[in-house]
């Protein structure tokens, strides 16, 4: 059992370690099949600099990433908490439609989308990024689930005490859900962070192209430089994993809610 | 009077609740639902550019006759049919394996094995690409132990192009089905194995009599996932193996973005693509809840 959970788990790991090593080394070196970490890291860093505009890209990824995390949870939230805590009939039916939405394939949708987007001058930018998973079936359910356990009681008091609904959204559920938030925030940065069909085909202009798609870019070429690609592969990789490693927890139990 | 006045407050309330759940809905039904019937009349037309004119079902007689799209659909399946299976069982194995009470190191294994999911699927797509490349490192080791007499062109012959990006769809997502069983698993009260141990079930009978059958909603929401990302595939199509060699290994996703985006612009015809891939979504999911309900 311990046998097979470690082949396991180095099959799992290999390859991310094989790209940590890749990058500080040489690309003769990485073909030849050095795999401890070597001193070319500045090298690499330096030849990624020239090949492609990798800031920029860093930058753009993140801002795309951050606006649409802060506006979709905060959309989805809502309508999670709205459709749980008020719940009737009306309301119910609405949601069993919106779950519906989860089976619509992305590529059904992106052509119109497109279309809507360059009508209404959003290619290129942020708008145009987040718009089409700002609200989804899937995080308005988690909040939903998590909503369910939200006492009431203490809802009723605070209504008697005067406080509007608006505020014992903002101040009594947000604050009661941080896992809840936390899971959301890890799912939603992480899927639009690595997006990569949306972004190329919104992203016409160079100057907004997003990491993944830099990164694919740098293969085009006929001869690969091995440690520059794989720095290039780690760099996009980073801010992913680093999200990861602090919500890691928070993302299991949000998990474990939605699975309830 | 109580009444009436209770009335209002709940209609209120009632109010309330569609103010806050108002943005939410809406962008779905404009970003999902109308996308979806444009996308639906516009597989009705064809033309390039902006001179589209209704051409009814010729698109759709069109795509089961183009080599390619039929090409992409076998790919596609061939992947489909046997990575979600093999990966939903190993992350099955895996999630009661590690869901052992007396397991050491657990977090550890939980999280090594987690963590591919930390890369993004252009990242995973490119290094498992440079690893079989023919001067990478599979082929520097299969040649250095002697089963091969020279580097093997694994991205450019057929069969092991497809089960490249099959072995790297497994890397990619066994763990993150993993740790949904593994909530699941939570949910089960773990003396029910301990109970089963003292009648004398083997660890195989209580996988197979236990883990699987109350693990059953958890399974059907992975398996329905997993058939959605599936019949989606693009970022490693187009990163991995450039849907080559000669398209034998291109998903539909891929082949329909290229028709839309890289080449000619040809909408209609795309989006006609695009629809079968949201019957076969329904289809498919629809057939998952029908098995998953027999079961009972």
């Amino acid at each position: 059992m311990y046998v097979f959970l470690c082949i396991v788990s180095f099959i799992s790991v290999f390859p991310l370690y094989w790209m940590v090593s890749a990058a500080t080394n040489k690309s003769a070196d990485v073909i030849s099949g050095r795999l401890i970490p070597g001193g070319y890291f500045m090298e690499n860093l330096n030849n990624l600099l020239a090949a492609q505009n990798i800031g920029r890209a860093f930058g753009n990824s993140f801002k795309y990433a951050a606006i649409l995390t802060i506006v979709s949870l905060l959309v989805s939230s809502l309508a999670g908490y709205g459709f749980e805590i008020f719940h009737d009939k009306g309301k119910d039916l609405l949601m069993s439609i919106i779950l519906l939405a989860m089976m619509v394939p992305f590529v059904a949708t992106m052509i119109p989308l497109f279309q809507m987007c360059s009508k209404a001058g959003w290619l290129n930018t942020t708008i145009g990024f987040i718009l089409p998973t700002i609200s989804t079936p899937f995080l308005i359910m988690m909040f939903r689930q998590s909503a369910r356990s939200f006492p009431h009681d203490i809802m009723e008091a605070a209504r008697i005490d005067g406080l509007s609904e608006i505020r014992i959204f903002f101040q009594m559920f947000i604050p009661t859900m941080r896992s809840t938030y936390a899971a959301a925030m890890t799912i939603t940065f992480m899927n639009a962070w690595n997006s990569y069909l949306w972004p190329k085909v919104i992203m016409t202009d160079s100057t907004s192209q997003t990491m993944p798609m830099v990164v694919a870019n740098l293969t085009e070429g006929y001869v690969t430089d091995y440690g520059m690609l794989m720095l290039a592969v780690l760099i996009c990789t980073l801010p992913t994993a680093v999200v990861f490693f602090c919500l890691q927890n928070a993302f299991a139990e949000g998990i474990t809610g939605a699975v309830k | 009077m109580s009444k009436s006045k209770k009335m209002t407050l709940s209609k209120k309330q009632n109010l309330t609740g569609w103010v806050f759940l108002a943005p939410g809905a809406f962008l779905i039904f404009i970003m999902s639902f109308v996308p979806m019937f444009r996308a639906l009349l516009l597989s009705f037309k064809s033309g390039i550019g902006a001179n589209m004119k209704w051409s009814g079902i010729s698109n759709y007689v069109r795509m089961f006759q183009d080599t390619v799209f039929v090409q992409s659909i076998k790919n596609t399946f061939f992947y489909l049919i046997i990575q979600v299976p093999v990966m939903l069982i190993l992350a099955l194995i895996l999630a009661s394996i590690l869901n052992n009470k007396d397991l050491r190191f657990k977090g550890l294994f939980r999280t090594m094995i987690f963590l591919p999911c930390a890369t993004s699927l252009v990242a995973y797509a490119i290094i498992f690409r440079s690893l079989f490349a023919n001067n990478g490192l599979v082929n520097l080791l299969l040649v250095n132990l002697g089963i091969l007499d020279q580097p093997y062109a694994f991205l450019t012959n057929t069969t092991s192009a497809r089960i490249v990006i099959i072995i790297a769809l497994l890397w990619r997502w066994t763990g993150y089905n993993m740790v949904f069983y593994l909530s699941g698993l939570q949910n089960i009260e773990y003396s029910v194995y301990e109970a089963a141990k003292i009648d004398g079930a083997s660890a195989v009978q209580s996988f197979f009599k236990i883990t699987v059958p109350l693990l059953k909603p958890t399974i059907l929401l992975t398996a329905i996932m997993s058939t959605n990302g599936t019949l989606q595939l693009f970022d490693e199509s187009v990163n991995l193996t450039s849907g080559g060699p000669a398209n034998t290994s291109i998903t539909m996703s891929h082949y329909i973005y290229d028709m839309s985006f890289k080449y000619v612009p040809n909408f209609g015809y795309a989006a006609a693509m695009s629809f079968l891939i949201l019957v076969l979504v329904a289809v498919l999911a629809f057939l998952q809840m029908k098995v998953g309900d027999k079961r009972d």
